[in-house]
C-alpha cells in the first residue's frame, strides 16, 4: 500500500514538474513554454485560480525576476544596501506576479509562431515571434530576450512587443517615481506593496 | 508671405536644434502642467473616446477594416514628401505605390491590395524627418486631447500641415489634381483615425491602466520608445542590459 502511495506521489510530482521543465535551446524553450501556456490558459476545465497558480509557477521558474528587479532600478541599484535590495526584490516579485496574472483575463485564443532567432552574445539570444489573434486583430510581433549565461537553464529577461520593451517601460516608470521622491527606494517599495495589497 | 513663413520655419529649426541637443528626451518641459493635462486627457478618454472605441469595435469586421484601411491610406500621403526629405527613395517608392494602388484598385483606400503584393510603407512625418537629420527630441510634454509629444515632434506636427498633401487640399483649401476639401474632412479623418487606434488597443490600454503604478510615466516611456523606433525604421528595442548578473 505504501509503495502504491509513493508511486502515486511520484507520478503526481513528475507530471507537475514536467510542466515547468523546458528545452535548454532558447528557440525550443520559448516555443515549448508558450505552447504549454496557450494550452493551459485555453483549457476550460481549469479554474481561474488553477490558471493563476500555473502562470505564477512558470514565471518563477522561467523568468529572471531577480535580474529584472535590479534592471528596473537602473544605476540606483549600485548605491543601495543589500538589505534595501532584498526588501525591494521581495516586493517586486509579488508585484510582478500580480501584474502578470491579472493579464490572464485578457487572454484570447491566438496562434503563436517563432519567426527567427539571433544570438547577441554568449549571454543573450533574441527570439522573434509572431502572435496572430483568431479574432482578426492585427498580428503582434514579440521578441523575447533570453538570458543564456547558464546554457542549461535559459531565462526570460524581457519581452519586446512591437518594438516596445516591457522591462524598459517598467524601469522608466520606476525611475520617475524614484526621481520625484529623492531616490528613496522605500517609497517605491511601499508603492509596490500597495499595488499588491489592492 | 511665403518667404516670411520659410524664414520663420528656419528660425524655429535653429532654436530647436540649439535647445534639443542640450535637453535629454526624458526631461520634462513642465511636468506638473503635463500631469494635469494627462489627467484631463484620461478623463476625456473615459467619457468620450473609450466608449466610442468600444462601439466602433462592435461594428462588423469588414467595416472596421475598411475604415482602418481608408484612414491609413490617407495618412500614407504624408510619408511621400517626408521620404523625399529623408532621401529614402525605397520608402518613397513603397508609399507612392501603396497610395496609388489602394486609391484605385483598393476603391479609395477601403481595401489594401498594395500590402498583399508587398508594399507595406512605414508612416513618416516631419518629426521623424527631423530625427533622421539628427535633431534630438527636446523636452517632453503632454498636449490636451493630442497626447504625448516632444518639442521636436510638436513642431513637426505643425510642419506636417504644410507638407501633407491631404492637409493641403483640406485645411489649406488648395486644389490638387482637381480634388479639394475642407476643415471638416481633415478633422473627421484624423478623429476617425484616433478612434480606430484606440479601438485596436483597447485591451492593451486597460491592461496598462490596471498594472501601472505611475501611468503617466508608462505612457511617456512607450511614446518615446515608439518614436525612437519610428525614426530608426526599426522594431527592435535598444540594449541597455549590459552584463547584469542575477
Amino acid at each position: 500500500m505504501n509503495k502504491f502511495k509513493i508511486c502515486l506521489f511520484l507520478l503526481f510530482f513528475f507530471s507537475h514538474f514536467s510542466i515547468y521543465a523546458y528545452s535548454s535551446n532558447p528557440k525550443e524553450f520559448v516555443l515549448e513554454l508558450v505552447s504549454d501556456a496557450i494550452s493551459k490558459l485555453s483549457d476550460k476545465s481549469l479554474s481561474k485560480e488553477q490558471k493563476i497558480e500555473y502562470v505564477e509557477n512558470i514565471a518563477l521558474e522561467n523568468v529572471d525576476i531577480k535580474a529584472l528587479s535590479l534592471y528596473t532600478l537602473g544605476e540606483l541599484r549600485k548605491t543601495l544596501t543589500e538589505k534595501e535590495i532584498l526588501s525591494y526584490q521581495s516586493s517586486f516579485e509579488k508585484y510582478f506576479l500580480k501584474s502578470l496574472t491579472s493579464r490572464l483575463t485578457d487572454y484570447s485564443s491566438s496562434k503563436f509562431e517563432i519567426v527567427g532567432s539571433e544570438q547577441k552574445s554568449s549571454n543573450y539570444t533574441i527570439i522573434s515571434s509572431k502572435i496572430t489573434p483568431e479574432d482578426e486583430s492585427p498580428e503582434i510581433k514579440v521578441d523575447w530576450r533570453i538570458y543564456t549565461k547558464n546554457p542549461e537553464k535559459p531565462l526570460i529577461r524581457d519581452l519586446i512587443v512591437e518594438g516596445l520593451s516591457l522591462a524598459r517601460t517598467q524601469k522608466e516608470e520606476f525611475s520617475s517615481i524614484l526621481s520625484s521622491n529623492n531616490n528613496d527606494i522605500e517609497i517605491l517599495t511601499k508603492k509596490l506593496n500597495e499595488f499588491v495589497s489592492n | 508671405m511665403t518667404m516670411k513663413k520659410i524664414t520663420g520655419a528656419i528660425i524655429v529649426l535653429f532654436v530647436v536644434s540649439f535647445t534639443t541637443n542640450t535637453v535629454n528626451a526624458t526631461e520634462e518641459c513642465f511636468e506638473n502642467v503635463s500631469r494635469s493635462i494627462f489627467k484631463f486627457n484620461m478623463a476625456f478618454d473615459d467619457i468620450i473616446l473609450e466608449p466610442i472605441a468600444k462601439g466602433y469595435n462592435k461594428l462588423p469586421s469588414p467595416i472596421k477594416t475598411g475604415t482602418s484601411n481608408f484612414t491609413s491610406n490617407i495618412a500614407t500621403l504624408l510619408s511621400i514628401p517626408n521620404s523625399v526629405l529623408q532621401g529614402n527613395f525605397s520608402e518613397l517608392g513603397n508609399s507612392t505605390a501603396s497610395v496609388l494602388i489602394n486609391s484605385t484598385f483598393g476603391v479609395l483606400g477601403f481595401f489594401n491590395p498594395a500590402e498583399k503584393i508587398g508594399f507595406k510603407p512605414h508612416k513618416e512625418d516631419v518629426g521623424q524627418t527631423l530625427g533622421t537629420y539628427g535633431f534630438g527630441p527636446g523636452c517632453y510634454f503632454v498636449m490636451p486631447i493630442l497626447g504625448p509629444t516632444t518639442l521636436r515632434d510638436s513642431l513637426g506636427m505643425v510642419a506636417d500641415t504644410f507638407v501633407d498633401p491631404f492637409a493641403h487640399v483640406t485645411i489649406r483649401e488648395n486644389e490638387l489634381f482637381g480634388l479639394s476639401g475642407n476643415d471638416l474632412d481633415y478633422f473627421s479623418v484624423k478623429g476617425t483615425s484616433a478612434v480606430d487606434f484606440r479601438a485596436d488597443n483597447i485591451t492593451s490600454f486597460s491592461s496598462l491602466e490596471k498594472n501601472s503604478i505611475d501611468l503617466y510615466s508608462s505612457f511617456k516611456s512607450i511614446y518615446l520608445q515608439d518614436r525612437e523606433n519610428k525614426i530608426a525604421n526599426s522594431d527592435t528595442s535598444q540594449d541597455d542590459w549590459g552584463n547584469l548578473e542575477n
